[in-house]
């Protein structure tokens, strides 16, 4: 209960977590598929709130996490190309690639630039003519509308020397690969906050009606996500199965039809997309349409584009499933630390492996390889 | 990385390409607020990566503020926020 106190309304959330105790007592794992969720979970000691028969899986909702080392190296490659500025979100600088990061590409002397916003990235290109400046796109859909906008602008403005080396990812088949993949047994979905102001809520019916998972939309106030939860263990024990929306302050059931609009305009779903540890999905990357291939850098530079197998040591993979936690991969805390990275899931602060470690749950960890007998 | 951080609306500096000057914290700079409908000074709207999202209720905006201080995730949103290339 060590973060209880910090924040108000700490007695509502006492009571909250009494009613899910008193609602059911049935085992039951429940998935935050977002990374800000994630991070909120371990910030505020949610999962010492909730009572024992309730587990909190930590889903693939951090897009840094997710991106296969292949695609860390093609970026390393493009950053070394000659003339070329890269520019990148700062999530990026310390993703450990194959050999190297980006980081240390910019040590060795490769121009590596992060930037706000896609469209900063624009302003270097329009400040810089005789260089071409590349973006690394990534993010699921609360970002990847800005890259589209950003792409129509720079057609607007008619920049040549600028282009995006997109990794674009969607939540939804992401999710459809979690409910298919036989290791996983998921009883619910906590849905993501900000992604689904984008693409509404109408777009999760498919998992209550396919799989008969309920799935919440919350907000990331520990309040929200209790409220969240209590909403999908509520709706177990009544034997249902639908989408709610806890958020429905942000988020409405169409979404935003704006930037939808421009997300169809601009990209297309690639037939494959590597996830780091989750293998390859269909249709669950974005690529740029033909009509914009002038701003498309996969098809102005030569990428790598090589599948590179993670590192043995490294768990990733199972964790970002859930079929492991952090504390069971060998190399958590040791080899593998947020100042040395071997996993991208210990490099962005939502990645489970890094929430874990830097919120100090080592004492939940101890006790729960004592029952479990690991380590 | 999907956080947005509320900010309100204190200038529309390029209607054409849709740039307003947007406030978080004191500090301003130009959002891109061509996703949304309508937009007004003096709303108050979530920006992700230099863009504005949604319209927020000035109380949803200060909640979801304290929220992410909380969370110790507004410092870094607010850091890279601040960060122009002008």
């Amino acid at each position: 209960m060590k973060f209880i106190d910090e924040y108000r309304q700490s007695d509502l959330a006492l009571k909250l977590a009494e009613k899910i105790a008193t609602i059911s007592d049935k085992p039951l794992k429940l998935m935050e598929v977002c990374g800000g969720h994630t991070h909120a979970i371990f910030k505020y000691g949610i999962e010492d709130l909730l009572p024992p028969n309730i587990e909190m899986i930590h889903g693939p909702g951090c897009p840094v996490c997710v991106i296969p080392l292949g695609r860390t190296d093609d970026c390393i490659s493009l950053a070394l190309e000659p003339n070329v500025i890269f520019t990148t979100f700062g999530d990026m600088m310390r993703v450990p690639g194959s050999h190297t990061n980006l980081l240390d590409a910019k040590a060795k002397g490769a121009d590596v630039r992060m930037v706000y916003s896609p469209l900063d990235a624009l302003k270097i290109a329009k400040q810089n003519p005789t260089r071409h400046v590349i973006f690394l796109a990534l993010g699921f859909e609360t970002t990847s509308p800005s890259t589209a906008m950003t792409i129509l602008q720079a057609e607007k403005d008619n920049i040549e020397n600028f282009s995006v080396f997109c990794n674009h990812i969607m939540i939804v088949p992401s999710l459809k690969a979690m409910l298919d993949s036989p290791d996983l047994q998921l009883d619910g979905f906590v849905g993501p906050g900000h992604v689904s102001t984008v693409i509404g809520t109408r777009c999760y019916e498919f998992v209550p009606r396919e799989y008969g998972k309920p799935l919440v939309v919350a907000g990331f106030e520990p309040l929200d996500i209790l409220q969240a939860v209590y909403m999908i263990v509520k709706q177990i024990s009544e034997g249902r199965a639908e989408v709610e929306n806890q958020y429905g302050r942000v988020v409405s059931p169409d979404g935003n039809c704006k930037a939808l609009e421009v997300l169809s305009e601009v990209f297309e779903p690639r037939d494959y997309f590597e996830w780091r540890g989750l293998g390859s999905i269909a249709h669950s990357g974005m690529k740029l349409k033909p009509k914009y291939a002038q701003f498309d850098a996969e098809l102005k530079f030569d990428v790598p584009g090589l599948k590179v197998a993670d590192p043995k040591a490294c768990q990733c993979g199972e964790i970002l499933k859930g079929v492991k936690k952090p504390w069971e991969c060998k190399v958590f805390g040791t080899a593998c630390t947020p100042e040395t990275p071997i996993g991208s899931c210990m490099v962005s602060s939502e990645g489970a492996c890094a929430a874990y470690y830097n919120f100090g749950r080592l004492s939940k960890i101890a006790q729960r390889s004592a029952n479990s007998g690991v380590r | 990385m999907c956080l947005a951080i509320p900010g309100k609306i204190v200038e529309i500096i390029d209607a054409e390409n849709f740039i307003a000057k947007v406030e978080v914290g004191g500090v301003r700079r130009g959002v891109n607020i061509g996703m949304l409908d309508d937009v007004q000074i003096g709303d108050w709207v979530l920006v992700h990566v230099g863009f504005a999202m949604s319209k927020i209720d000035e109380k949803q905006a200060a909640e979801t503020l304290r929220t992410l201080q909380e969370l110790g995730a507004y410092q870094e949103e607010f850091d890279q926020f601040k960060t122009t290339i002008d």
